[in-house]
């Protein structure tokens, strides 16, 4: 077969090839595993969790070493130089092995997209083989804890102090970021300007001084999440990725990665079945309800089977709503379905194994620990509806820029970020 | 339907899109309402000129698809049979005429087929029976196997188009096993009685046979092995049922969309009220959803793929719910006029709601879900036992 060759892609290798290439690979230094390791949803020590992100960095070294780390991203910065239907051929071959999917989502999308996309040559030089070779972990600081959907309202503050930037404030919902090496961080530069306009992205080394970083206990128990304190965090102007005061449209495809998860080509997951992680696998409802006896109840049953339709619905739907946006039949803001959809699912998933688990959901002994879990887990069922942009935000999303209905009232239009009302909250 | 459709199948859904504006307008549809067929005599065989009945058919008996994939073909009229509420039997008579060309002997297939793909003779599916073996799949007529022939027994209800049908083919048991016979409507034991429906031009009824008997020449395949034929015929009952039903929700959602951006209340379009715009974004989330579930399934009943049954099945779950929700949530949306006659909406929702209690109730199929889930669950820990 031949292959189209041009000065960015002398020997642009076939898909078919690539594909045979890949699985012969994947077969030979991956592990099989029964179901995606993501789902295994389970406490881990902090200790345990440090040598399996340690385990997860070695395999991303030896997928960089291959030559499967960053399938599309260009060669110079140490990527494969391939195409979004390489790396999709290989999410496909992936199915069935374990791989390092700790460290993809934030990490590779959106951190690594944004510097690919706005960084200065210098700068893609020095991060993206890094974070390819598993060597740099970027985390994401976005939220604040004075809006979480609001992202453009960043009160983290960025001044110039000659060559460096001095940072004050906090940011929140930083997904894994206590073991993570850097976060990309969208802060204030102009509050004399409208919203949109005075906002910056820099990189902040997590480990610096004037960088404190707690982590969150959740209402079911210890979680992933993290908030960071920033008290004078002086900045090299050379971490700034954008123009100063640019930031927001560094924000807006940002957004779109965050938006995108797996669906991002930067990102290697399971082509299908994969759930993210928290999400049972699918025959865990069934095993559910052995546990508790309620196997053979008709209403137990149909509960299943509106989760596995949901399921497979939604499998349908992803592709679906991929593809329309890609070959512009559906616009970029489309994507806001697909979070919707996870969303509304994955409380549902919550409350179906909260209901098969019965009574032990709520006071259970060692031996049905599982059950039990349905009942903690439940506790934060909202969660898949809140973080990464809650569902009403999607719902503003698919109603106003997807159905073209009117935009909401905005009390932030055409005014100094300075003089937007803020509430009594604020500060808090 | 899928975003992107080949040309030739553009061409050809337009072609029916413009027949079923100019010919059966939903506005006409009401005139129909107390017609014993549902549609006026010539209609069906302009369908059929139209391609309704001969996709599902080969080649060398005279029909043939219009892409590589006859069913997605159909599909598509099943699509616009739903968004204009239509009248007719499209999948029982397709079902009929793909299940002769696939399995009839050449005398079956000479002496029904022309007639079927003309539009000038109808036949129809006879499957599901009536309380209390209503459940999906339940067969127990009986069709026992005599010297010189074949004697069928029971009732079926409801049969679609039972009372335009010149030749019925009925689904019967034959002890373990399943058998197929192709009956004219004016044989000796056959009686029909008209039902009522929830659609206003889709017409049902109840045809009982009192120990038919029948030549052996009346059995399409053979007796007792027709399992594998049924369930062929089931996929594609089910695949075209539910391409129809999206193809309703899709226009009411349109209709409410246009609605809410042209009805003004305290001085403001409805579609400016968050409440309501939130509700269109869940809306709209069913839609698209309903519409991949329904392209998804109608691709692997096409391509034969062992997944085939369970989008078929998510499909019919998803949709017999999400549909129906979306439709009433319309009507709440339009307030007190939809729920007036006069107002297109219902006819709409008589349509989905029929969609989803024909080929499986969503509690039917999200119980084969989980029963086929189970079966994976099994598996897995079998697997598990031999390592």
């Amino acid at each position: 077969m031949t292959t189209v060759a041009d000065d960015a892609h002398p020997e642009l290798e076939d898909v078919a090839s690539f594909r045979a290439r890949a699985q012969a690979w994947i077969r030979e230094n991956l592990k099989p595993v029964d179901q995606h390791p993501g789902e295994v949803a389970e406490f881990r020590t902090d200790q345990a969790e440090l040598a399996e992100v340690a385990r997860q960095r070695a395999v991303q070294r030896l997928l960089f070493d291959a030559g499967f780390a960053g399938i599309v991203v260009p060669r110079k910065y140490g990527g494969a130089g391939l195409t979004p239907a390489h790396a999709r051929v290989f999410n496909e071959e992936i199915v069935g092995y374990d791989y390092p999917y700790m460290i993809q989502v934030a990490n590779f999308s959106p951190s690594m997209a944004v510097i690919l996309e706005f960084g200065t040559e210098e700068q893609k030089l020095q991060h993206v083989p890094a974070i390819l070779s598993g060597d740099e972990l970027f985390a994401t600081f976005l939220s604040e804890p004075s809006g979480g959907s609001d992202a453009a309202g960043a009160r983290t503050t960025a001044v110039r102090d000659g060559d460096e930037w001095v940072l004050n404030g906090s940011k929140i919902w930083s997904s894994f970021a206590w073991w993570r090496d850097w976060g990309l961080c969208l802060t204030r530069t102009n509050w004399d300007v409208e919203k949109h306009r005075g906002l910056t992205v820099f990189m902040v080394p997590i480990r610096w001084p004037g960088v404190e970083l707690h982590r969150i206990e959740m209402a079911n128990g210890p979680g992933h999440f993290c908030q960071e304190f920033f008290t004078d965090v002086h900045i090299p102007d050379a971490n700034r990725i954008g123009a100063v005061d640019g930031g927001w449209s560094v924000g807006v495809r940002w957004m779109f990665y965050e938006r995108s998860r797996e669906s991002s080509p930067y990102i290697t997951w399971w082509a299908t079945g994969g759930g993210m992680a928290g999400m049972l696998g699918q025959g865990d409802l069934v095993r559910l309800a052995r546990r508790s006896g309620r196997i053979h109840d008709p209403m137990a049953r149909d509960l299943i089977g509106e989760v596995r339709a949901d399921a497979l619905v939604a499998e349908q739907t992803a592709t679906r709503i991929v593809q329309g946006i890609r070959t512009g039949d559906l616009n970029d803001q489309a994507a806001a379905l697909i979070r919707l959809q996870r969303g509304v699912n994955s409380t549902r998933q919550a409350s179906v194994a909260f209901e098969l688990a019965a009574g032990a959901a709520v006071t259970w002994d060692e031996a049905d620990e599982i059950l039990g879990q349905q009942g903690l887990e439940f506790l934060t069922r909202q969660s898949s509806q809140i973080g990464g942009g809650t569902t009403e935000m999607a719902r503003n999303v698919i109603s106003e820029r997807v159905l073209g209905m009117p935009r909401e009232r905005a009390g932030d239009k055409d005014i100094a970020y300075r003089d937007v009302p803020k509430g009594p909250a604020a500060g808090r | 339907m899928e975003l992107q459709l080949a040309a030739e199948q553009e061409m050809f859904a337009g072609t029916t899109r413009k027949f079923l504006a100019q010919h059966m307008p939903v506005a006409e549809l009401r005139a129909m309402r107390h017609d014993p067929a549902g549609f006026p005599p010539d209609y069906w065989r302009r369908g059929a000129e139209l391609g309704w009945t001969s996709l599902l058919v080969s080649e060398e008996d005279g029909g043939g698809g219009i892409s590589a994939s006859p069913l997605s073909d159909l599909a598509i009229v099943a699509y616009e049979f739903g968004r204009h509420a239509a009248a007719g039997p499209l999948a029982s008579s397709n079902v009929v005429a793909g299940a002769l060309s696939r399995g009839g002997s050449p005398e079956q297939r000479s002496a029904i087929l022309p007639g079927l793909l003309a539009g000038q003779l109808m036949a129809t599916w006879c499957l599901a029976e009536p309380r209390p073996d209503d459940a999906f799949g339940t067969v127990t007529a009986q069709a026992a196997a005599l010297a010189d022939g074949v004697c069928l027994s029971g009732v079926k209800a409801p049969v679609e188009g039972a009372a335009q049908a010149a030749q019925f083919l009925v689904t019967a048991r034959s002890g373990d096993g399943l058998t197929q016979l192709l009956v004219p409507a004016d044989a000796p034991g056959v009686t029909m009685t008209p039902m009522r429906s929830i659609d206003l031009t889709r017409r049902f009824a109840a045809v009982r046979f009192d120990d038919v008997r029948l030549p052996r020449s009346a059995v399409l395949g053979e007796v007792g092995r027709a399992g594998s034929a049924v369930d062929w015929q089931l996929r594609v009952a089910v695949a075209l049922t539910l391409a129809e039903m999206v193809g309703t929700m899709d226009r009411a959602f349109e209709m409410t969309v246009q609605w809410a951006f042209d009805r003004y209340s305290f001085g403001r379009p409805l579609a400016s009220y968050q409440e309501l715009k939130h509700r269109f974004a869940d809306m709209k989330l069913w839609l698209e959803a309903s519409h991949a579930i329904s392209d998804g399934a109608v691709r692997a009943v096409a391509e034969g793929a062992p997944n085939a049954w369970e989008l078929l099945s998510a499909g019919k779950a998803y949709v017999g719910c999400h549909g129906i929700e979306l439709l009433q949530d319309c009507v709440q949306i339009h307030g007190g006029i939809g729920v007036t006659f006069d107002h297109d909406m219902h006819l709409y929702l008589r349509r989905l709601t029929l969609g989803s209690r024909l080929y499986g109730s969503v509690a039917e199929h999200r119980e084969r879900l989980t029963a086929s889930l189970e079966a994976q669950v099994e598996e897995e820990s079998a697997d598990d036992d031999r390592r």
